[in-house]
């Protein structure tokens, strides 16, 4: 049930936000997040959008090669 | 992805479960060759386990069980049976999400008394109410308001546009629960064995970390937010790992790009708003403290068992061998019950874990392909 999916906002008007999910678009409120913004990609669940998500993290796989490349913190320990 | 992103990820993989079966079989040495057993708390993370194939991959030193995760499974009867009671009447609409319809009451589903004609509609936001009571003005629309924190802000928010908008004919039938009180319960009773948490990612986005330290201060367990994609729950099945053979116990966020330490102070607002914690019953485990949401004073028009109270007798429930209650608890796997697989299958499912897509039996069922055996 607590299912969510990033979505990039493409519109926002009246605390409701025009979402694109891979070409598909729809409404989600706004009422949880009043700090999203056009351009961001968003967590969305049941209508609402519930976190911003940032950007550079927002690609796991990316995220986690760098770290095995990179040294931080996991790397680190293996 | 393209191909060398593949061999990179493939790489990742093979160096995060070599590294926790080593780290694994070291705990395991000091605790006397037990198995060290992490326990998931989300009914997403639950299937995500089975289609990422998790299991195939661990070592027989690491073994994953999964706890109270899934809102719809822990629902209790007696909150069925009110709200088939409000949807048999002519003045109701009920609206729910899709993965209500089945769980069965003591005597009948809201899918049974669809059938028989009763007005329920399956509704992808808690939002999509409004439109419904707005369009049916002379009907009481009710929503069922299930859910951990994830799903409650949605509900609150809900009705804060319903107040704003001047809609009164939406109401909430509130059975809200709360992950942290129940872990505290689980932990407190001895037959849980468990050496760490894979903390449910979707509902930190809205608690943040720190509901959760109380794992590490109290009970000295560790306990990582996860993200849903197979990388992510093998790195945090490895910072579990790490931790358990390192002797520590901390909570750590392995789902930084949504999870903040904070939450979401927004939601947390709106929700503390509009409900108040309050005792609640679990499938399984009975009442817990402080473990539901129930409406503030100030929303009680907007609370249906206050508007319109129900006086239910109190159903007797039907006694069947199915064993739920402790499936939930991660007590037995869905195997050990008597009905698994036999009596109850989805397509005719006895107990609420077999009826929820994300329900512990259901998921092992569906991927398990009636041989349950995880290629060790």
């Amino acid at each position: 049930m607590c299912l969510a999916v990033p979505a990039k906002v493409i519109a926002i008007k009246d605390m409701m936000a025009t979402v694109d999910l891979n070409g598909v678009q729809r409404d989600v409120s706004t009422m949880l997040l009043p700090e999203a913004e056009v351009g961001q990609f968003v967590l969305v669940h049941a209508g609402f959008a519930m976190q911003v998500v940032s950007q550079e993290d927002a690609e796991v796989t990316n995220a986690l090669l760098a770290e095995m490349k990179g040294g931080e913190r996991t790397v680190e320990h293996l | 992805m393209n191909t060398s992103d593949k061999k990179k990820t493939k790489e990742l993989a093979q160096n995060l479960i070599s590294e926790i079966t080593r780290l694994s079989k070291i705990a395991m040495k000091e605790n006397g060759g037990r198995p060290l057993r992490f326990m998931e708390v989300c009914g997403t993370h639950t299937v995500a386990i089975f289609r990422g194939g998790i299991r195939q991959l661990l070592p027989d030193s690491v073994e994953l069980v999964s706890g109270p995760g899934c809102p719809v499974c822990v629902t209790h009867d007696d909150y069925m049976d009110k709200a088939i009671a409000y949807a048999q009447r002519d003045d109701v609409i009920v609206t729910t999400f899709g993965d209500m319809l089945k769980v069965p009451g003591s005597k009948s589903s809201l899918s049974n008394e669809k059938t028989k004609g009763a007005d329920i509609r399956i509704v992808y936001s808690p939002l999509d109410s409004i439109e419904i009571a707005k369009e049916n003005p002379d009907k009481k629309v009710i929503f069922l308001a299930v859910g951990f924190e994830t799903t409650a802000p949605t509900a609150a928010a809900t009705v804060l546009a319903a107040k704003q908008q001047n809609v009164n004919n939406l109401f909430m039938l509130s059975a809200h629960k709360l992950v942290p009180p129940v872990l505290n319960l689980l932990l407190s009773d001895e037959k849980t064995k468990v050496d760490g948490f894979i903390l449910p990612g979707h509902v930190c986005v809205v608690t943040g970390t720190e509901e959760f330290d109380f794992l590490a201060d109290k009970f000295h367990l560790p306990g990582v937010v996860t993200g849903f994609e197979p990388l992510e729950i093998l790195r945090s099945l490895y910072r579990l790992c790490y931790q358990v053979a390192n002797k520590e116990a901390k909570i750590e966020n392995e789902y930084g790009s949504v999870v903040k330490p904070e939450g979401n102070p927004q939601a947390k607002a709106i929700m503390s708003r509009v409900y108040r914690k309050s005792d609640t019953s679990w499938r399984g485990m009975g009442e817990i403290p402080l473990s539901g949401l129930k409406m503030q004073d100030e929303f009680k028009e907007y609370d249906i068992e206050n508007v319109l109270p129900l006086s239910l007798e109190n159903a007797k429930i039907k006694k069947t061998a199915c064993r739920c209650g402790e499936v939930l608890q991660g007590l037995i796997k869905p195997m050990e019950c008597p009905l698994f697989g036999k009596a109850c299958i989805p397509e005719h499912a006895i107990g609420p874990c077999m009826v929820s897509v994300e329900g512990t039996c259901a998921a092992w069922y569906k991927y398990g392909g009636g041989k349950f055996v995880f290629g060790k």
